[in-house]
């Protein structure tokens, strides 16, 4: 996906939420980012520092809650580590799947000052 | 810049076709933060969760706010008012999505032409730019409007919101959105609709759905298009189904060809009864 997009998306809410709040700057930012969301960290790592110059996140600590995609079988309810989209369940081979975790893309918390 | 995929959405248009091209309404989209007029309390979502402030002890007046804010969280709250709207109208709405030249807009063209006098049909047509898909839904005397988003790449909720305003599709019909040819971006978008149905074509490769698993998964039914062809080509529907079923074991499929008509009277049924089951959902 487009990563330097995502960090763009990210600010709007950042400066939107600061705003709202009445206060100036971000401090700290945690985001919460699933390994199946589309979004690659090193590259998102990347593109911050450029892409939050000037804004209300310049000088904040980006914290990332990595979230490894995690899904349920339907059939056996096995538990399984999810790598990619069409994986099946290591115990049955089915394709049914519940995906339990590893598409978030969301601002978790803002720290502002 | 849409704030998602990077492609710009200023200049966003929504036009009737060249017949009545008299009225021209220019929209401003500013992605994730497009304001509404009742805007304000549309953060207390309960999908969003609530924002929490917590003041902590220390004398520096740092405030940390509990967000949980889903970065697409704009457009699904648009969507749901879409969907709300809908059902309250008991206006079936498709999506339909695929590569450019799958064969959406025969697809459609096709459609209508055979279920124009038995259903009511609106359409929303999205492309970058031209209003020819529209113009070729409009030369079948069926309403419709076009969506022009210039450098963006796929359709978004708050766009469907302005055409529907302008198209003002009547109870109990069926609407559907063409949206822009593309297989990626158009799937993180939910537009409101009641069912999506992607499309491929035989002249694909029969691995698509695992090289763009997001479409497929996030679809209703696959519609396999352009089966007159299939003498001229070494495709393997089956390859195509078993990696699609990978991807989204409950997709269902429709083998058709827009051009000959084979296979479309199966799409229209299913078509037709899902109709129905959304009418009895509503009541």
């Amino acid at each position: 996906m487009h990563e330097l997009s995502i960090a763009m998306g990210i600010i709007k809410i950042a400066e939107k939420e600061t705003k709202k709040a009445n206060k100036t700057l971000v401090e700290r930012i945690e985001l919460e980012i699933g390994s199946m969301s589309g979004v690659e960290l090193s590259s998102l790592e990347y593109v911050w520092e450029t892409a939050v110059k000037n804004t209300v996140l310049e000088n904040a600590k980006l914290v990332i809650d990595y979230k490894e995609a995690k899904a349920k079988c339907l059939e056996c309810e096995t538990e399984f580590g999810l790598k990619k989209m069409y994986d099946s369940c290591p115990k049955c081979s089915s394709h049914f799947k519940n995906i339990l975790q590893g598409k978030e893309l969301r601002v978790k918390t803002l720290e502002v000052t | 810049m849409c704030g998602v995929c990077g492609c710009g959405t200023d200049g966003v248009s929504i036009n009737k076709p060249n017949k009545e091209n008299n009225h021209i309404h220019e929209h401003s989209h500013d992605g994730h933060t497009h304001e509404h007029s009742h805007d304000g309390h549309t953060h207390d979502h309960n999908h969003e969760g609530h924002t929490h402030h917590h003041h902590n002890h220390h004398n520096n007046q740092k405030t940390v706010i509990d967000l949980e804010r889903d970065i697409l969280s704009q457009n699904n709250v648009d969507a749901a008012r879409n969907r709300g709207y809908f059902e309250a109208k008991n206006i079936f709405t498709l999506n339909l999505v695929s590569s450019p030249g799958s064969g959406k807009t025969s697809i459609l063209e096709t459609t209508l032409k055979d279920l124009k006098e038995t259903l009511t049909f609106y359409v929303i047509e999205g492309d970058q730019q031209t209003l020819n898909d529209a113009d070729r839904i409009d030369a079948l005397n069926i309403p419709v409007i076009q969506v022009n988003t210039g450098k963006g790449c796929h359709l978004e909720s708050d766009m469907i919101y302005d055409a529907v305003k302008q198209l003002k599709p009547k109870e109990n019909s069926v609407l559907m959105i063409e949206n822009v040819g593309n297989l990626v971006c158009p799937s993180m978008f939910d537009l409101g609709e009641q069912k999506r149905v992607v499309i491929i074509s035989i002249t694909e490769g029969e691995d698509k759905p695992i090289k763009y698993p997001d479409m497929f998964d996030s679809a209703d039914i696959c519609i396999i298009n352009k089966m007159d062809l299939l003498p001229h080509l070494n495709f393997d529907i089956d390859k195509l189904k078993d990696y699609a079923l990978q991807v989204n074991p409950n997709l269902h499929f429709f083998e058709v060809s827009a051009t000959t008509g084979q296979g479309m009277k199966n799409w229209y049924e299913w078509l037709k009864k899902e109709l129905k089951q959304n009418q009895i959902n509503n009541a």
